[in-house]
């Protein structure tokens, strides 16, 4: 069992608490000049994402958490699980709504998402921060407007919607930025 | 110093003892004994063989302290004045800070005043249990510590996390007579043993410095010391030999004497209204 000692302490390292893993947010050591060590030290929870403040004596260890990001491919949605694949060693991963969360609305087989890892199941599924998806549907467009003021709402193939200029097309490739949910372009003009 | 007719020396920074207090932890040194912690013993037998009033200023070397107001090596200021009492070194102490920030200190108080107004605990009387268990529940108690009856480690807790954090907001102030748990080299008070005649002074919430009426008989020195070394041992911490030329010292007489140490890097970063000490280091201990 890897363990790390709080001297070792610092934002990004993921540990275990009460047998869920945590991501350090920030270590604050607190020490009076000839007393007791301690660290203060606020934790995100990878499976809720929840943030709770908590204090450890100096010097105390506690268990790693076995955390890590791989860029792995969207296979396919199977309604209840969506699956992913390792592309050079062809493993594959179930992840379930929990960690796939917002990003459902944005992947497309065979799109590259960074997922994170516990213990070898997926806690969390990061879509990519730019995507290309069509128009499935959308009222028609407004021939001569390219100033993108006002716009009107597009579903995606995906199921997403985003509000998108009023010249945009049913049947058109656009560029979406996911980490705002907001259009950027059309794909052929980025 | 020179003003105020303080002499400045400068005694050994790698020293073949280390002191016992059970909070500090040392670097040894390899083939050549320990770093010290504070100037603290060299002063004590210069002050033993007659010197007056005398200060250090330099490098201090503390193992493990790393953090946004820690540096493992830092600057420290600490001076003493044989034959002066503990308000002799406070009025002082308030007067450098005084000056250097610009601000008059807030008046003084006591650690049990603060304490009280803080949790409603008094920290001198109170069960330790009862120390324990405000601390639980407020979320600041580590997990796994129902076994931890050391009294001094739970007004540590609470002071560092609750209490410290509200002292000196608009200007320095000196909190006195603090818990004598793990007074090592420190008078007690002669009518309450509980107590220790030390003080500390604080600012936004960082402790700035730490002064006493110091301990002069050897024979308390000597029992305190080995209390400190069970603790560690108990602790499974290394233990240091006895610093038996301090003792030897002291048993040849050191005068009453009041001191105090001071974090320089710490006043210069929060005089320059930095938030860390990071900014005042030219290379922090992560860039070392």
């Amino acid at each position: 069992m890897a363990t790390f000692n709080t001297n070792q302490f610092k934002g990004g390292l993921k540990i275990i608490l009460d047998g869920d893993p945590y991501n350090i947010v920030e270590n604050e050591f607190v020490k009076p000049g000839k007393g007791q060590a301690f660290n203060r030290v606020k934790l995100r929870n990878l499976k809720t994402n929840r943030v709770v403040e908590r204090t450890f004596k100096s010097g105390d260890s506690v268990e790693a958490a076995d955390v890590f990001n791989l860029d792995l491919q969207f296979l396919y949605h199977d309604g209840e699980f969506w699956h992913f694949m390792e592309p050079n060693s062809f493993e594959q991963y179930q992840a379930g709504e929990a960690a796939v969360g917002d990003s459902a609305q944005w992947i497309k087989a065979q799109d590259m998402c960074s997922v994170t890892l516990w213990n070898g199941t997926p806690l969390q599924v990061d879509a990519p921060n730019f995507v290309t998806l069509a128009v499935t549907e959308t009222d028609p467009g407004v021939r001569g407007d390219t100033s993108g003021g006002g716009g009107k709402p597009a579903t995606l193939e995906t199921g997403a919607v985003v509000r998108v200029p009023l010249f945009i097309e049913e049947g058109e490739v656009l560029k979406v930025d996911t980490r705002k949910g907001e259009y950027v372009s059309r794909a052929n003009e980025s | 110093m020179a003003a105020a007719g303080v002499l400045e020396v400068d005694t050994p920074l790698i020293s073949t003892a280390a002191p016992a207090e059970r909070g500090l932890q040392c670097m040894a040194v390899e083939r050549g004994g320990h770093l010290v912690p504070s100037p603290e013993h060299g002063l004590k037998r210069l002050l033993a063989a007659g010197a007056g009033p005398i200060y250090q200023m330099g490098p201090v070397f503390r193992a493990g302290e790393a953090g946004r107001w820690h540096n493992p090596e830092f600057c420290m200021l600490e001076w003493y004045r044989p034959r002066a009492a503990i308000d002799d070194i406070i009025e002082e102490t308030e007067a450098l800070l005084g000056a250097v920030t610009g601000l008059e200190c807030a008046p003084r108080t006591s650690y049990r005043a603060v304490f009280l107004s803080v949790t409603g605990l008094d920290p001198i009387e109170c069960a330790t249990d009862a120390l324990a268990a405000w601390a639980r529940q407020r979320d600041l108690a580590p997990a796994n510590m129902a076994d931890e009856h050391d009294r001094a480690f739970w007004l540590d807790l609470i002071m560092s996390l609750a209490v410290q954090p509200t002292l000196g907001e608009s200007a320095p102030i000196c909190v006195t007579d603090f818990p004598a748990e793990d007074a090592v080299l420190v008078e007690t008070h002669p009518d309450d043993d509980r107590v220790a005649r030390r003080f500390e002074c604080f600012w936004q919430g960082v402790e700035l410095a730490n002064g006493a009426q110091e301990l002069t008989a050897a024979a308390t020195a000597r029992e305190r010391m080995a209390r400190e070394q069970r603790l560690r041992r108990e602790a499974g911490r290394a233990v240091p030999p006895l610093d038996e030329k301090l003792l030897a010292a002291m048993t040849a007489g050191l005068p009453p004497c009041a001191g105090v140490a001071l974090g320089v890097d710490r006043l210069l970063a929060l005089v320059c209204g930095f938030d860390s000490l990071a900014p005042v280091l030219a290379f922090d201990w992560a860039r070392r």
